[in-house]
């Protein structure tokens, strides 16, 4: 088992997550359109990347838990792009409200 | 008096390492059954997003920011006093273990009161479907399509904080019976793992939920 990560990278990741959580809700309040989307999923990429390589010390793991971890994440691409590439590449089949 | 017992070893297992990263990988690959449980809601969320959008962004500036926005802080910070506690059973300080997972389970349960404050005030401006969904804007089935969303995805992930709270209720108990050593902590580095996964499924709701639209 690794050596126990030193208590100061936690408070450090903690800052840093919510140093972007104020730049996530800032950004909200400028008409960013599409580009704010993107934005702020890719900072809460980073913030998960963050909490997932440090708290849950994906970082110091084995290569096995990566793969498990890697395993969940690459079926959500699956389920996305797919998905998505098919509803956006056609017309709307939704209700017409 | 300390008590640095080593647990049993399972007969299937070499060795108490093994064991504990048998038992790691296994809660490793349920959080990636987990992100397929979300995922799933996620995808629905961002399929109806993409097909109404104007109707959705509207929505959900009807969501409390200010709320949204300090649980997210609550739920960040109880992610920091968990990580803390897993260092605390590692390093052998007791103490500070059981009043790390208090602080987490803390923390939890305000996140979970301060949902329920929201859900209330919802309640109170009439945008709970089923109940009394009755919309002020346009496209009103489009929005109370968003609220189905809302409702249906912060209570499965407030389902799931209040059953992490429960989990830590057992660890702390456990722990204030010098259960754990940093010969063996693994209830507790478990117990991180899915209180993290729990953090990082928030960290994605609210920005999906709250903020799309702008403000």
């Amino acid at each position: 088992m690794h050596q126990p990560v030193a208590a100061k990278i936690y408070y450090r990741v903690w800052m840093v997550l919510l140093l972007l959580l104020a730049v996530t809700i800032g950004s909200a309040f400028f008409q960013l359109g599409a580009l704010g989307v993107a934005l702020n999923l890719a900072i809460a990429a980073a913030k998960a990347l963050l909490i997932t390589l440090f708290f849950m010390h994906l970082r110091y793991s084995k290569r096995l838990n990566w793969l498990a971890a890697g395993a969940g994440f690459f079926w959500l691409i699956i389920l996305f792009s797919l998905t998505l590439s098919d509803y956006l590449t056609r017309g709307w089949l939704f209700a017409p409200w | 008096m300390v008590s640095e017992r080593e647990p049993a070893l399972a007969y299937q297992f070499d060795d108490a390492n093994q064991q504990r990263e048998a038992a790691t990988l296994g809660m490793w690959i349920f959080l990636a059954t987990e992100v397929m449980f979300f995922g799933a809601l996620f995808l629905g969320f961002s399929v109806y997003r993409a097909a109404y959008a104007e109707a959705f962004a509207e929505a959900s500036r009807h969501t409390d920011l200010l709320l949204g926005s300090f649980n997210t802080v609550v739920l960040l910070t109880s992610s920091l006093t968990m990580a803390l506690a897993v260092h605390a059973a590692q390093t052998g300080r007791q103490k500070s273990l059981f009043t790390l997972l208090l602080l987490t389970m803390l923390l939890g349960v305000v996140f979970l009161g301060i949902k329920g404050m929201e859900y209330y005030e919802e309640y109170v401006k009439r945008l709970v479907p089923v109940l009394n969904f009755t919309y002020p804007g346009n496209h009103p089935q489009q929005a109370e399509l968003y609220f189905y969303l809302y409702f249906a995805m912060t209570g499965l992930h407030a389902l799931h904080i209040f059953v992490g709270i429960s989990v830590l209720a057992v660890i702390a108990f456990l722990a204030w019976r010098r259960r754990f050593s940093p010969a063996y902590y693994t209830p507790v580095e478990l117990t991180g793992l899915y209180w993290h996964f729990v953090d990082i499924v928030w960290v994605f709701l609210f920005p999906l939920l709250y903020l799309i639209g702008g403000r």
